[in-house]
């Protein structure tokens, strides 16, 4: 932040920084750790006091366990189909839409994109009770239409991809019309290429987002054969309580695929927060 | 509206079929739910009767007759002024400091991160055991350090709502941090060095630069975390249940205990209303007071 030379106070104050930072650091992933180590021990271990940080005997079968006693698979298949499911058709839904409000004329436009940024205002909650309503009605409560369809339709994303497409320098569209493309060619083809750093940056959130998904999820299915991974930790949690190693073994295999993801979108994903706020 | 209607129509042949299956599924699962959820608060439906009409009492029950709701109002207020004021503070904090020119930035601040992309569920399990009162990890360090009683956390219904609010804290902290942390480096740093020359050391540099320029960043950041802390629902449910009593019973806990487990849909709308003029009322502070950083 500051520039200064190397004198003792500049050294003095990052050796104190560092402490800082470290010591914060600590007690960040001092959860993740634990949960870590948990997940190798046996239950006596787990209640042992003072903890073990470093188990005595690294019990990988827990992991062979966890899927034996819940069926781990299942929830894990489940949450990866629907949260790729719903991240591939929500992109798409949200770019069409999004380009037309950024670049083709029509009556009303306005008005309809003034209609999407309105409801961005209205907390989840109360279109939830309605929702449900419609899965019963619609017979869809426990199954992937429920946890798909609904989540298909972001005004968010077509609010952020709209602002992106509005940043793309109109001739090298107008370029592609006058070679002869069609309005829908010139957007596969040199809208959405271009496009590919907010379309990456949405897709990832969305997919964090449903990965995460729990209220809705835990309202719509009943079934443990539809239920996705964070609904079923927590059935399994209330019927297995005891089992905190199993527990904790799930909840690594959890959060792996998102902590994996992070890592390699970190770039993407720090982006996004810092110039839209936009949160998984 | 009228001027929002002029204008050119040459592309609505195509822009129809581009917004579309947009528009189906918004009007579907969002701009019809909206005008539902509304009819509903002011109806008695428990999915099974006829759902019958009551006009406003549901909303004159919510504030008047029913000291619950009035308890989980006050509950979630001191989880919003508990965790929010603290988040930021603490993030603002290690912001400034990870924007040093520090060895090992990209790990210290992955770290800071990770609570952010974890779900709340996993996390609230986590959490969970560390608040065991006998087992737990924040117990036997205390009784570590001489602490012969420590409190019971989420078992105690005074503990509970500081238990669920440092783990709000802890999962916030980073995602406040990565935004503070763009806000700092867009101060120009001939700023810094102006300042220095006039022999400004680097507390006064922090209050007087660093903290002014840094306003719209603290204020954006202040607004949705209100927003987000005043429907903390996840913590709530898997840590506590709402409990002990209901002590940790919160707006988004409320809604969900009356539409899903006693199916009074017309009342859980109605509360549902009651939070989104909460969240319209800190919204419109936002868009009046604070410049938009919404857009990319």
């Amino acid at each position: 932040m500051i520039q200064m030379g190397k004198s003792v106070s500049s050294n003095w104050i990052k050796g104190l920084s560092y402490l800082i930072l470290f010591s914060g650091l600590w007690i960040m992933i001092l959860p993740f750790l634990w949960m870590i180590s948990s997940s190798f021990k046996t239950l006596e271990q787990v209640n042992e006091i003072p903890i073990r940080w470093i188990p005595t005997e690294f019990h990988f079968e827990n992991y062979l366990e966890v899927f034996r006693v819940i069926p781990m698979a299942k929830f894990m298949g489940n949450t990866v189909f629907v949260s790729f499911i719903v991240t591939v058709v929500t992109l798409m839904i949200c770019a069409m839409a999004a380009y037309a409000f950024a670049r083709l004329e029509f009556r009303g436009r306005d008005a309809l994109f003034f209609c999407y940024l309105a409801t961005m205002m209205v907390p989840d909650q109360v279109t939830m009770i309605p929702n449900f309503i419609m899965m019963k009605y619609f017979g869809w409560i426990d199954s992937y239409y429920a946890l798909t369809i609904p989540k298909f339709f972001s005004a968010f994303g077509v609010f952020m991809l709209r602002q992106f497409f509005l940043t793309i320098p109109r001739e090298l569209e107008e370029a592609a019309t006058i070679d002869g493309c069609s309005r829908a060619r010139t957007f596969w083809s040199v809208v959405l290429p271009l496009a590919k750093p907010a379309l990456v940056t949405l897709g990832i959130f969305t997919f964090l987002g449903e990965w995460n998904s729990f209220l809705w999820p835990l309202i719509v299915t009943n079934n443990v054969d539809l239920q996705t991974i964070q609904v079923g930790l927590r059935t399994f949690q209330g019927e297995f309580g005891t089992q905190w190693n199993l527990l904790m073994a799930g909840t690594v295999i959890a959060e792996l695929p998102i902590i994996a993801l992070y890592i390699f979108a970190q770039k993407y994903i720090i982006a996004g927060i810092a110039t839209s706020g936009i949160k998984g | 509206m009228v001027v929002l209607l002029k204008g050119s129509n040459k592309d609505l042949p195509v822009a129809v079929w581009f917004i579309l299956p947009s528009f189906i599924g918004f009007a579907i699962f969002t701009g019809i739910p909206i005008l539902v959820a509304l009819v509903l608060s002011f109806y008695d439906w428990n999915l099974l009767n006829t759902p019958k009409f009551v006009g406003f009492e549901n909303y004159d029950t919510l504030f008047r007759s029913d000291p619950i709701f009035m308890k989980v109002l006050w509950n979630t207020l001191y989880f919003v002024l508990g965790s929010v004021p603290l988040s930021i503070i603490i993030a603002l904090f290690i912001a400034v400091l990870l924007n040093q020119k520090l060895k090992a930035i990209a790990f210290l601040r992955a770290g800071y991160f990770l609570p952010v992309i974890s779900s709340i569920v996993a996390a609230s399990l986590v959490w969970k055991w560390i608040f065991n009162p006998d087992f737990g990890i924040i117990n036997d360090f205390l009784r570590m350090i001489g602490i012969s009683n420590p409190p019971k956390w989420i078992t105690s219904t005074a503990w509970a709502m500081p238990s669920i609010i440092i783990v709000a804290i802890w999962k916030n902290l980073g995602y406040n941090m990565v935004i503070f942390l763009a806000g700092l480096q867009d101060i120009p740093k001939d700023l810094y060095e102006a300042g220095e020359i006039d022999g400004a050391n680097k507390r006064q540099l922090f209050w007087h630069i660093t903290l002014p320029l840094l306003r719209p960043t603290t204020f954006f950041i202040t607004i949705i975390s209100i927003i987000g802390s005043f429907q903390v629902f996840g913590q709530a449910l898997v840590m506590t249940e709402g409990g002990p009593g209901i002590s940790t019973n919160t707006i988004v806990f409320y809604i969900y205990q009356n539409a899903f487990v006693f199916f009074k849909m017309g009342y859980a709308s109605a509360s549902a209303w009651v939070l989104f003029f909460i969240v319209l009322f800190f919204t419109a502070i936002q868009s009046k007071i604070g410049k938009r950083r919404g857009a990319l």
